[in-house]
């Protein structure tokens, strides 16, 4: 049996196919048509997973969509209603979109289907799951444990913004709902709009941003903003919000308890910001460790799932960890809107069809380290390389991994492009940029000359999971680098008195551990294990770099510049590499040295797609 | 129609019959501002649907 779930109109469009209850594929919108947070229906995305199952939409057996969009019209018009007459400018915003077309969504979702190969003969009924049960569907029903707690937390959904729950086998119960306007969600990405980012999108560099700053905030924040009770239960003052009623998120009694209006986009960056950043960073995990630990009292249970935006803050979900608080934790991978997708599907097969679950053992998780989107075959690469005007050498797997690890070992920065492509917003040695982490200046140079963004912002390492240990204060799985941790001590340099006394960015330019491009200014790293079982290839070569420098860790991040969505295919992977300071491109058993390649093929990639 | 009958099952699912004047009030006042404007995209810092 077949199940397609849907996530769109919203933001982060995807698709997902469950096949008798077996995750096949999963991919985001935007990797397609190259819009980045494309809420567009997916139809890219579902051909994949159709063609990834070798199927048409008929023999689907049932679509599921992540939401119920009549209840979140509901939320919208009591919302409305509440606040009357205030908020008639975000009324009448808002309505029209609603009455021309999100209100028929499911009959503007049947005709996408039928339009679809096969569609003209599929002709069953769509169900709809609620958003947070999306959510927390795709967290249990995708982990490794048999039973466990489940907390979602995001923006917002119909009504729920936050919610506890508990998964057993192929049962999972809301037990307790936070509803909106009280969202931690929100309030993150209430500050993330007042530092001057993009919400929905600027959230990672917030919490990036937090360890240049004091959190002198953090006392206003609680004594003003959020009234945080003992069991992680929350009411946000709306009288210094806008997000209700208004086209911002927050009103000038926010910035006059902030010393000042909103950052513009693209202003300097002050101590200010950062100390936002620092306070608002400390509030979220205060309110994730109550929350936490609730979970644990209420549902007696050892293990915690994660999912949700909020399950992205890598740094809270480390913090959680450290606590000990549960045993076991596991967040997934695409915890953002885009899971949805995945949920939906999952929730429809053990939830609706009650079907039974059985979880892999032995700490395995269903979603194949995430790899769950396109690949392409030797040939294909090829063809595309060659068609997109590429001058390649082929070598065997052995070569390509020794040449790829003698670039890095040289200080090169290197594309790497291999296998299926991550589902979720993190590449993981699948559609990656690599650099090595013991140079003091990799940082700078893959923030400004390669990814062309702001240069405060942190790089992930990747590490082999058997070494982990003796490089970071973290020994369990990370596959999916959402969990923070510190370098080990040893690793660290001893700070002289006049490197201590930097302050906010100028922190940046001091190297504080034996891989200063990974280590962040508070000396921690986004930390993700690789596993032979997984990514046999991308272990292969972090292996072979350790051989060649005795350092099992290299940095990992996202093959795309700033704005753009992560490369799909080669020739996307091409484009990035002609219009950046990339040195190589390893594209399946390709290599791609950029002396080789036509100058006149590179464009002005930086100014190509809108800032994030 | 299909949209009616979802509408229906709606407000019997969640016992929200009072939204139904509201509803009808409020889609007419809705389709009144789609002609007076022309695009529905909404500007939002963060749209909240």
């Amino acid at each position: 049996m077949r199940i397609l779930g849907i996530s769109a109109f919203y933001h982060d469009s995807a698709a997902a196919l469950v096949e008798d209850g077996k995750i096949v594929a999963a991919a985001q919108e935007e990797r397609f048509t190259r819009v980045k947070h494309d809420p567009r229906f997916p139809k890219n995305s579902i051909d994949y997973c159709l063609q990834e199952a070798n199927c048409a939409l008929d023999s689907v057996d049932y679509v599921a969509f992540y939401e119920k969009p009549l209840i979140k019209f509901e939320r919208l018009l009591e919302t409305y209603l509440a606040n009357a007459p205030r908020g008639f400018r975000s009324f009448q915003m808002a309505i029209p979109v609603w009455v021309k077309e999100k209100l028929f969504q499911k009959t503007g979702l049947k005709k996408s289907l039928k339009s679809l190969e096969g569609g003209d003969k599929w002709n069953q009924n769509i169900l709809f799951t609620e958003h947070h049960q999306s959510h927390a569907a795709s967290a249990f029903f995708a982990s490794p444990f048999e039973s466990a707690a489940v907390l979602t937390m995001d923006g917002v959904g119909e009504w729920c913004t936050t919610s506890i729950g508990r998964g057993q086998g192929n049962s999972l119960e809301i037990e307790r709902e936070l509803h909106f306007p009280h969202s931690l969600g929100l309030l993150y990405s209430a500050f993330t709009y007042f530092t001057g980012f993009k919400v929905n999108s600027g959230e990672y560099k917030l919490m990036g941003l937090a360890p240049y700053g004091e959190p002198r905030f953090t006392q206003v924040i609680l004594d003003n903003l959020i009234d945080l009770r003992e069991d992680g239960s929350f009411r946000l003052n709306q009288k210094f919000f806008n997000y209700c009623t208004g086209l911002t998120m927050t009103n000038d009694a926010f910035a006059s308890l902030f010393e000042g209006p909103p950052r513009k986009a693209e202003d300097r960056l002050t101590q200010r910001e950062m100390d936002i950043a620092a306070s608002i960073q400390q509030v979220t995990q205060q309110v994730v460790l109550r929350l936490a630990r609730e979970a644990r009292k209420t549902t007696g249970e050892e293990n915690l799932c994660l999912a949700g935006g909020v399950a992205l803050n890598c740094v809270a979900n480390g913090e959680l960890l450290r606590e000990g608080i549960f045993e076991n934790i596991w967040v997934q991978p695409a915890a953002g809107d885009a899971g949805g997708a995945l949920g939906a599907a999952l929730s429809t097969w053990h939830q609706f069809l009650d079907e039974p679950r059985t979880p892999l053992g032995n700490h395995q998780d269903n979603m194949r380290g995430a790899y769950l989107g396109p690949s392409f075959s030797q040939s294909d690469i090829e063809d595309r390389l060659t068609k997109a005007g590429g001058v390649f050498e082929k070598h065997a797997e052995d070569s390509v991994i020794a040449m790829t690890a003698d670039a890095l070992a040289d200080g090169k920065a290197v594309g790497w492009m291999q296998g299926r492509m991550e589902f979720g917003p993190r590449a993981l040695g699948g559609r990656s940029i690599l650099g090595d982490p013991r140079s003091p200046t990799m940082q700078k140079l893959l923030n400004l000359k390669v990814k062309f963004r702001e240069s405060f912002r942190p790089f992930a390492p990747s590490v082999l999971r058997e070494d982990v240990a003796e490089w970071f204060d973290i020994d369990t799985d990370s596959p999916y680098m959402l969990m923070v941790a510190g370098v080990t001590k040893d690793r660290l340099r001893t700070m002289t008195e006049e490197e201590n006394a930097l302050f906010g960015i100028e922190k940046l330019n001091v190297a504080r551990s034996e891989i200063p491009a990974v280590t962040h200014v508070d000396y921690s790293a986004r930390v993700q294990t690789v596993h032979r079982e997984t990514n046999p290839r991308y272990h292969a070569l972090i292996s072979e770099f350790k051989q060649r420098t005795g350092c099992p860790v290299i940095v990992n991040t996202s093959f795309n510049v700033r704005g753009e969505p992560i490369v799909c295919s080669p020739e996307d992977a091409f484009r990035c590499f002609m219009g950046t300071d990339l040195d190589m491109l390893v594209v399946g058993d390709c290599v791609l040295r950029k002396e080789d390649q036509d100058p006149a093929l590179a464009q002005d990639y930086k100014e190509a797609f809108e800032l994030d | 129609m299909d949209f009616i009958v979802e509408l229906w099952r709606f407000m019997r699912a969640r016992r929200k019959f009072w939204l139904l004047p509201v509803i009808f009030m409020l889609t007419i006042f809705g389709g009144l501002l789609v002609l007076a404007q022309g695009s529905p995209v909404a500007p939002f810092i963060y749209s909240l649907f």
